[in-house]
């Protein structure tokens, strides 16, 4: 068997490979599961650096949830007019 | 931390619309879209004039979760109730089932084009990565990941709309009904059933 005839018929090999992977049949649409969120996960905001914002709020310890409601909370506190007038 | 509410005060809003324009600049929501609105009945009837400030509700049993055929809404730990716009089909299902009129859709084009559906994120942002470029394009502001509270609360000038810990802003709301003596609207989980933290009474005390 000559190179060139070895050559050709690899390519032949490949395009067959090719043409054969692209008839496959695959998922083209999300598989839905009933009343179950479907979407992407979503981060915690106490996950986030406080530091990393542009324009930083309140501080608390990454990664520590009671550290960032406790944080929130104070925030909130600041909504009651009655306690900032006394 | 129990559960992330709004509460708007009748009594005080004056129907500025600034929680409005603060939404509106803090998220560069959309022409034709507003995540919040002000509601006012009786208008122009001297003393009986109320308004009020409407946005997402952030139900605790949400219909507009309930309906969406492709699952798109979910809810957070702080009961913020979100949605991935990469999923949402725009159908409108949420929008006939939202008693507040929350869900908006953005129209563009001939034969009203309906787009994905927004509303108030409760300033907490959407299912991408926290203050990346791909969330403030899709769902606008993350303010919760920033320690902060949604903007339109935050700068209410009258101090009408409360934003926050529903238990937090149930208490305000309670000191402020008893400073002015009048309003018998308290409301809230914490205020009907007690809160967490709250020792149950012993059985045959008197209240």
């Amino acid at each position: 068997m000559t190179a060139a005839r070895k050559f050709v018929l690899v390519g032949v090999a490949v395009l067959v490979a090719l043409g054969l992977g692209a008839c496959g049949e695959r998922d083209q649409v999300t598989v839905y599961k009933q009343g179950k969120y479907q979407g992407k996960p979503d981060t915690k905001p106490w996950d986030n650096d406080p530091a990393a914002s542009p324009y930083p709020g309140s501080k608390w310890n990454k990664g520590e949830k009671t550290s960032w409601e406790s944080a929130v909370k104070t925030r909130n506190l600041a909504q009651n007019e009655y306690t900032r007038a006394e | 931390m129990a559960r992330m509410k709004f509460l708007c005060d009748a009594e005080r809003c004056i129907e500025c619309n600034g929680c409005v324009t603060a939404c509106k600049n803090e998220n560069e929501v959309p022409w034709g879209v507003n995540r919040r609105r002000v509601v006012t009945i009786n208008d122009g009837v001297v003393g009986a004039e109320k308004s009020i400030s409407v946005a997402c509700m952030h139900c605790s049993d949400a219909p507009c979760m309930a309906v969406c055929p492709v699952d798109c809404f979910y809810r957070t730990d702080e009961g913020v109730v979100l949605h991935d716009k990469d999923l949402c089909i725009g159908c409108g299902y949420c929008f006939y089932a939202c008693p507040f009129g929350a869900p908006q859709f953005p129209q563009a084009g001939a034969f009203g084009l309906r787009g994905k559906m927004d509303k108030c994120t409760f300033c907490a942002g959407g299912p991408e990565k926290d203050l990346s470029k791909e969330e403030w394009q899709k769902y606008g502001s993350n303010r919760l990941a920033q320690g902060k509270l949604p903007a339109c609360a935050e700068m209410c000038s009258t101090k009408a709309l409360l934003g926050g810990d529903g238990d937090v802003i149930a208490d305000i709301y309670r000191q402020r009904v008893f400073k002015r003596g009048k309003g018998s609207e308290v409301w809230g989980w914490g205020t009907a059933y007690g809160k967490p933290d709250q020792k149950a009474a012993p059985a045959g005390a008197k209240s």
